[in-house]
């Protein structure tokens, strides 16, 4: 076995390993820890695929943001664990079951007589010198810019989305109100009261 | 040297986790997130691998906008989350019968 092949099966075992504490763990923060573990293996997956950008950007993105917000969420909420996995039980082997036919099936489609080294052969790998990032953003910036530019827009909506939903009014904060501000009156705040001057002392 | 099956067995086992874990973790809202998360992995593994195999970008690009769009999902479903157990104080599925569905 290849020093390649040897990668790939450890970070094969742990991908499969975490995703199966995902989908079992009693806690939902063990199950977020988990799913970091599998964001971890499969960037190492993508490195052997020379995705090295892509690699980098999963652990980046993922595991520092995306699954920090999962993990604040999971937190923030307070969940009745015990509620939440009653029925766990009665449904894991309606689930093996399910992801047994699924694996059978794929396999059947993509295993080795159609997808083999006979009929995709291992590509010759890049020079050392070659840079994955730059001809990533070769392609990005030139064919694909109208799309990066809409992947754009969409992140933007999706700040604001989870912004307006998030927020709320509290009654007990005091807050400016711009609108009411600009439309006082000089009635509303001021009073011209008439009464008799005072007599110069003598 | 290793085969192209290998990735795309790979992805499809990953894929296989996670709809089992969508069917056994039918309560939880936040492992249900976290499978759809997972099932977007799987379906990535699979286009890097075709990326490389086939000496094609696009494949990359494409991982590179799902990648996007799955963080603004995971953004919005978190948010929507957070305001359901704030409104409901559960985040139980089949204590959700608001829309009597």
């Amino acid at each position: 076995m290849s020093f390649t092949e040897g990668v790939f099966y450890a970070f094969s075992a742990i991908m499969i390993m975490a995703a199966l504490g995902v989908i079992t763990a009693r806690n939902p923060v063990h199950s977020a820890l988990s799913l970091v573990l599998t964001f971890f293996a499969t960037s190492a997956i993508w490195m052997l695929l020379e995705a090295e950008f892509l690699a980098i950007t999963l652990v980046l993105v993922y595991v520092g943001a995306v699954m920090v917000l999962f993990l604040f969420v999971v937190m923030m909420l307070d969940i009745n664990i015990t509620r939440m996995r009653e029925g766990f039980m009665r449904y894991v082997p309606f689930g093996i079951v399910i992801a047994l036919i699924l694996v059978v099936q794929m396999v059947m489609i993509v295993g080795p007589e159609n997808f083999g080294l006979e009929q995709f052969a291992e590509p010759a790998r890049h020079v050392a010198d070659h840079s994955n990032t730059k001809e990533l953003g070769r392609v990005l910036y030139t064919d694909y810019v109208y799309p990066f530019e809409i992947a754009a827009v969409i992140l933007l909506v999706a700040i604001v989305a989870a912004i307006s939903l998030t927020m709320r009014r509290r009654p007990e904060t005091k807050y400016q109100t711009p609108g009411k501000q600009v439309m006082v009156k000089k009635e509303d705040r001021l009073r011209v009261v008439s009464m008799k001057a005072e007599e110069k002392e003598k | 040297m290793i085969p192209l099956s290998s990735y795309l067995i790979l992805g499809a086992i990953m894929f296989a986790i996670s709809m089992a874990g969508i069917f056994i973790n039918r309560k939880n809202v936040i492992i249900l997130l976290m499978c759809v998360e997972l099932m977007l992995l799987a379906v990535n593994i699979n286009f890097i691998a075709f990326s490389h195999f086939l000496g094609d970008l696009a494949g990359q690009v494409f991982v590179f906008f799902i990648l996007t769009v799955a963080a603004a999902e995971a953004a919005i479903g978190l948010a929507i989350l957070v305001v359901l157990s704030r409104n409901h104080q559960t985040i139980n599925v089949s204590e959700l019968k608001n829309l009597e569905g």
